[in-house]
């Protein structure tokens, strides 16, 4: 069975030791996905999988055998750019845009967390609807580092989406 | 990172079948092995794949709740029965990590997973009796700030990384396995073992054993617990210090208490002295402090982490406050 990216069949590696972030990067050409650390700690490499955002760094791509993928690649439809991706460019979420395509998979990941109730560690009450704080989205999106530090805007264009242009998410 | 082969498990005796006769691991969300194998740290000539075994999430008839190995952290966090009735438990993983690898991370592969000692890690420069046994421990002389102040031997110093083993360790969990000598049940107290002479060996467990399932006994006053970390910074980072704690008060008194320690030893640190040092007497300040100082009372610190028996000190303390303070 294959992995499903960005709704297309991709065959799994022959060798379990290739991981997700580079079969996507090496094998099928899709760079969008970023290695920063490779290691687990900056967050570049998140994307999607089945709607739930992880790291593709951490991941070997034989693990994911049949499951939907989806990229920074994947994220535009028929009518243009995903919410999220056209908030960071009104938010100014970015500068040198290495971070960017995890900070915004990681951001469509951590909605769908608050839309169904996840708490956090900030969240003082863990069974109340999730206020959405800036505080509550900071840690929320702590596995995601900017070293530029367009940390300010890319909370401003999540609390957009989440507040304004939820209903188009 | 070595060749190796790969191979799904379907079932337990599936996952013990395939583990038989290979220097092989079980795989769980891979976010500590991979990077282990990445780093030659571990180097398995085979992957027995066991994130398709149970990840269900169930109340028992005991009123306690069964937890599947194969169950994301994010899953455990947000059941509905763990916000309500262990806190700590869903305070305690969502301290941990990102969302990211809670996301990935399974519940039998946080217990395994290995310490972060940097010289652990460091195959190239560092000695580790952790990683290569008998040949000595860096971390004694060395970048000893985050290292353990309890239950530490001359061999080793490392901490146990894991939030939610913490919380585990308080709660009274019992560990499910199977073995080529078939299933049994151990305290989850005991699966984790001090370093001694042998810290290459984390656990109790025997050669091939697969972690199945976790217990949690119904421990009704643990709807009042907690879990507060410590940490150099406010999130995504390892504890310095952690505390879970339940406390069952009643007319002022504390009648029953449960507390854990984090990043203080080589496994999570059950507090029984505290403890028995809190048990029939008054919810106040002095006596969480007498009950802080008993359990610290054998710590040892190194060359970088005196503050940190100071630092338990002060969190205990202030999360049995915290505690009382919300008693009614």
């Amino acid at each position: 069975m294959p992995l499903i990216i960005n709704g297309s069949p991709a065959p799994v590696p022959h060798d379990p030791r290739v991981s997700l972030l580079d079969l996507l990067r090496e094998s099928l050409h899709l760079p969008g996905t970023k290695k920063g650390c490779d290691q687990g700690a900056c967050g570049a490499c998140t994307v999607l999988v089945d709607g739930e955002r992880i790291l593709s760094c951490l991941a070997l791509a034989v693990q994911y055998e049949g499951r939907e993928i989806t990229t920074v690649e994947g994220l535009a439809g028929e009518n243009g750019l995903h919410p999220m991706q056209e908030a960071f460019i009104v938010h100014d979420g970015f500068q040198c845009g290495y971070c960017t395509p995890g900070q915004i998979c990681s951001a469509i990941g951590m909605a769908a967390e608050v839309r169904r109730g996840v708490p956090s560690h900030v969240s003082a009450d863990l069974t109340a609807d999730v206020a959405l704080t800036r505080e509550e989205l900071q840690e929320r999106m702590s596995g995601n580092l900017c070293r530029c530090g367009a940390h300010n805007g890319i909370i401003d264009a999540i609390r957009d989406v989440l507040e304004t242009r939820e209903t188009a998410v | 990172m070595n060749p190796f082969s790969y191979v799904r498990a379907v079932d337990s005796a599936d996952a013990l079948r395939q583990r038989a006769g290979h220097a092989a691991a079980y795989l769980g969300g891979g976010t500590n092995l991979v990077d282990l194998m990445r780093e030659t740290v571990a180097r398995p000539e085979k992957l027995v794949d066991v994130t398709g075994l149970s990840s269900a999430i169930t109340q028992s008839d005991d009123g306690g709740l069964l937890i599947g190995a194969a169950a994301r952290n994010t899953a455990l966090a947000e059941h509905r029965v763990v916000r309500t009735r262990y806190p700590m438990l869903a305070r305690a993983i969502l301290a941990g990590a990102s969302g990211q690898i809670r996301n990935m991370a399974t519940v039998g592969g946080n217990l395994l997973q290995r310490t972060r000692c940097a010289y652990f890690y460091d195959t190239d420069g560092s000695h580790c009796n952790k990683r290569r046994p008998a040949s000595g421990c860096d971390a004694l002389e060395g970048f000893n700030r985050n290292h353990a102040i309890l239950g530490a031997s001359p061999a080793c110093v490392a901490t146990h990384p894991s939030d939610m083993c913490v919380a585990l360790a308080a709660l009274d969990a019992t560990v499910h396995v199977e073995g080529k000598g078939g299933a049994r049940t151990l305290p989850f107290i005991d699966l984790h073992r001090l370093p001694g002479d042998h810290p290459d060996i984390d656990t109790t467990l025997e050669q091939g054993e697969l972690i199945t399932a976790i217990a949690l006994p119904p421990l009704t006053f643990a709807s009042r617990s907690n879990y507060r970390k410590v940490r150099d910074r406010s999130s995504y980072a390892f504890a310095l210090i952690s505390v879970a704690a339940a406390l069952k008060i009643e007319g002022g008194h504390i009648s029953d208490a449960r507390i854990a320690l984090g990043g203080v030893a080589h496994k999570p640190w059950r507090a029984f002295k505290a403890e028995a040092a809190l048990q029939g007497h008054e919810a106040t300040e002095p006596v969480f402090r007498a009950a802080a100082m008993a359990e610290l009372a054998d710590a040892q610190s190194l060359s970088r982490n005196g503050f940190k028996i100071e630092l338990a000190t002060r969190t205990l303390i202030a999360t049995l406050a915290d505690l009382a303070g919300g008693a009614s």
